[in-house]
């Protein structure tokens, strides 16, 4: 896909569903959206760039391999689940803190930590097999 | 939003409000750990130097933590942890009960065994590909297939295994390994789907996935569902996944064609998961349904075993003669399950614990046999005895409690269910059992003596690597276990009716998941 | 509701079959995707299917309004089509690499890993 219009407009599109894959990850947290549908719409965001820069210009510009942030993504949700073992409550437990950051008082809890890591898997998984197959269209 | 509510709530209908104790972390622990390293060597994928040494202690401590699981369930019986803190049946439970903590445990063994194994049979593509990763994250779908006590999520550990099996499967993209996962990927895909859709129809009639309570709603139901066209949906789902016979050729067509490790690890360990959640599901859950549909499986089981050592009998494939090992073994077990009462099902899963270590053993031991002998082949194998002593007498074992002669761990499983099956009048499936024995019996002794005792053939390559301690280590770790309990089977035996009557009886189960009754 | 659906699951299951029974591996494929839609469909019509409100807590209350939908079907689907998509992804590449390798998409000539001419043991040394 070699247009000129694809090829300037992708950066912004890019740039501009990424931020708002993030803006729909901390929606999910009391309203409709969340890190699965988060990481999709940041892994087509990818899968956009790829199409019109190549998948060589994606893997260079998210640094790491795609499987790694799946890894990470799964690591940091399954620790999320585990950080109850110091509270004395089940596996997974949604605990809660309400640190006040500049006067505003921030909810955090584990359960935004694992929608993160969800939201990690997904963008990895989904940016991993999208550029194996945008790849294969250049052999 | 807001910090903490105002106004109390009762959280005491929806909530455990006892503190957790740290021991119940233990049914767990196992599949955390797992999934744990797997994220990690998901990460380090490409610093090759670092897979084993997160791989193999990792595996160590799964076999620590399952053991751990083990005593604690065998001195404290069956205990759960729901997620989220959510009363069951809202939350997801992970019940460990004697059943699924022992093969929990055996499963950890048999997988230290093979990633040992693996240090040297996988080489540095491989790794680079994510063996490691997938063997941590395949653990994690066993492990979690085991302990969990909800059947939807049942289904999904039932994917995460067999997605890292695909992985495990085409690793090293070879033309055989295509075809071979193309025909394995798409039937195991048809098998979760069954299971799937059983699991829909479960749910639409007991408005509940927990096991503990279909159970609890299962043995007096009058309702007017039709509970026996879903355990048969059931029946033919895990028979997939068994491979039992007819639904059984997926296996030959594929367990051959990975690395041999690999092939270990499925031939020990996949099918297991199947015929676990069989009898998961048709003992526990169903056993009205299981005496109804118990002649259905066996008839499914005496073919499969006699068809399986046929199969065995007609390979000169190494590998491919293991995976019909494989199947015969299955139906035994599965014989076990359509006979029934407390000695049908002891016999049934100590046979699966039998089967989990041999046929690891087995592949394992074909891997040394064509290392040392440069073929997978009986046309051109031969001479490894004098070769190697060892591996010969490795084989010399692992042949036999295949074959189910004494004195190994393969007696004692088929005396309990020819013994079930005779008292319960069925010559027939005891006379299949007899037979499929004595068929695999020929089959191995003719691998004996083809492969091991006669000469090399001449122009047959020699080709003569080096064993090293990670391979031979492994290989005799499971032979000193056959040994072992073959000549003390006394401790498996015991453990294996106390698992069947905690399976036949699901009261201290239920009693885990729900101390006080339970919600509503 | 429930029949009208009931039916239209048969009708994908029906053409799923079909398509599964081809021997060509895309159809196969294609069959598999319409079985997983199916069976997410028929988890759908197993929690019973009702014009009510979304399971959304409401403000000001601390449970579910009694009219609201199950909200666990819901789940189950969600986590059923993120699994088979997946599942359907990576057939597609390993169906498409299939092609590449074995030179064919016909499953009765997909016969690498099970070569016809295999020899019998040697009955004998």
């Amino acid at each position: 896909m070699n247009t000129v219009i694809l090829r300037t407009v992708a950066p912004p599109i890019t740039a501009l569903m990424l931020v708002f894959s993030v803006f729909v990850l901390l929606r999910g947290h009391n309203e409709p959206g969340g890190g699965f549908i988060g990481g999709l719409i940041a892994a087509s965001a990818l899968a956009i760039y790829g199409i019109a820069h190549g998948v060589a210009a994606v893997r260079l510009a998210i640094r790491f391999h795609p499987m790694a942030i799946a890894g990470f993504g799964l690591l940091l949700a399954t620790l999320s689940g585990f950080v109850s073992i110091f509270a004395g409550v089940p596996f997974m437990t949604g605990l809660w803190i309400y640190p006040s950051l500049f006067g505003v008082e921030v909810p955090l809890a584990t359960v935004i930590s694992f929608d993160i890591g969800v939201y990690f898997v997904v963008v990895g998984a989904i940016a991993g097999i999208a550029l194996t197959l945008e790849g294969r269209e250049e052999d | 939003m807001a910090a903490p509510t105002t106004a109390p709530i009762d959280l005491s209908a929806a909530y455990l409000m006892a503190p957790t104790a740290l021991a119940d972390w233990l049914v767990i622990a196992p599949i955390g750990l797992m999934i744990l390293l797997g994220a990690v060597l998901m990460m380090v994928r490409h610093r090759l130097h670092l897979h084993g040494w997160i791989a193999i202690p990792g595996l160590a401590a799964l076999v620590l933590l399952d053991g751990m699981l083990l005593w604690r369930v065998v001195h404290h019986g069956p205990f759960t942890m729901t997620a989220g803190r959510w009363l069951p049946p809202f939350g997801i439970s992970f019940t460990a009960d004697l059943f699924g903590a022992l093969m929990a445990f055996v499963a950890a063994v048999v997988a230290l065994a093979a990633g040992i194994y693996a240090l040297r049979d996988i080489d540095a593509s491989g790794r680079r590909y994510g063996f490691f990763p997938f063997l941590m994250l395949l653990m994690a779908g066993v492990t979690g297939a085991f302990l969990t006590g909800d059947i939807f999520n049942l289904y999904v550990w039932f994917e995460v295994l067999l997605i890292s099996s695909f992985g495990l499967l085409i690793l090293g993209s070879e033309r055989e390994q295509v075809d071979g996962a193309l025909k394995y990927a798409i039937l195991n895909l048809l098998g979760t789907t069954l299971f799937l859709i059983a699991v829909g129809y479960l749910y639409a009639i007991f408005g509940t996935l927990n096991m503990a309570d279909i159970a609890r709603q299962a043995g007096d139901y009058h309702g007017t569902a039709p509970l026996m066209t879903l355990t048969a949906l059931f029946v033919l789902a895990f028979a997939m996944k068994a491979a039992a016979f007819p639904v059984n050729f997926w296996l030959p067509a594929s367990y051959h064609t990975p690395r041999i490790v690999v092939s270990a690890l499925f031939g020990g360990l996949l099918t297991k998961v199947g015929v676990y959640a069989l009898m998961r599901v048709m003992v526990m859950l169903f056993p009205l349904q299981r005496e109804d549909l118990s002649l259905v499986i066996a008839v499914s089981a005496a073919l499969s075993m006699v068809l399986g050592a046929l199969g065995a009998l007609a390979q000169s494939d190494l590998r491919r003669m293991a995976g019909f090992a494989v199947i015969a073994g299955i139906g035994n077990v599965m014989a076990g399950v359509a006979i029934g009462g407390p000695t049908g099902v002891s016999g049934a899963i100590l046979y699966a614990l039998h089967s989990i270590v041999t046929m690891t053993a087995l592949y394992l031991l074909i891997g040394e046999a064509a290392r040392v002998g440069g073929s997978w082949s009986l046309q051109t194998l031969g001479g490894i005895y004098r070769k190697a002593p060892w591996v010969a007498a490795s084989a010399f074992v692992i042949f036999f409690a295949t074959a189910g002669l004494p004195p190994f761990s393969g007696l004692w499983p088929k005396i309990v269910l020819l013994k079930a099956a005779l008292d319960i009048g069925a010559w027939w499936l005891s006379a299949s059992i007899l037979f499929s024995a004595f068929i695999l019996t020929l089959a191995l002794g003719r691998v004996f003596l083809l492969a091991f005792w006669r000469p090399q053939p001449a122009g047959a390559a020699v080709t003569v690597t080096t064993g090293t301690v990670e391979r031979s280590a492994p290989l005799v770790g499971l032979v000193a276990i056959i040994v072992f309990f073959g000549l003390f089977p006394e401790l498996p035996v015991r453990l294996s009716q106390e698992a069947a009557i905690g399976l036949a009886d699901p009261t201290a189960y239920i009693q885990s998941v729900f101390p006080t009754g339970g919600a509503e | 509701m429930e029949t009208v659906f009931s039916v239209l699951i048969g009708f994908f299951f029906a053409a799923a079959v079909y398509l599964m029974l081809s021997k060509h591996s895309v159809r196969i494929l294609l069959g598999i995707a319409i079985f997983g839609n199916g069976v997410n469909l028929l988890l759908f019509t197993a929690g019973r299917l009702t014009r009510e409100v979304p399971p959304i807590i409401p403000a000001g209350m601390d449970t579910l309004p009694a009219t609201a939908a199950n909200p666990l079907p819901q789940a189950l689907i969600l986590t059923a089509i993120v699994i088979s998509f997946s599942f359907f992804a990576f057939l597609l590449v390993l169906t498409y690499r299939g092609y590449q390798e074995l030179g064919t998409d016909n499953t009765d000539e997909m016969r690498f890993a099970e070569p016809k001419d295999e020899p019998l043991p040697p009955l004998g040394y």
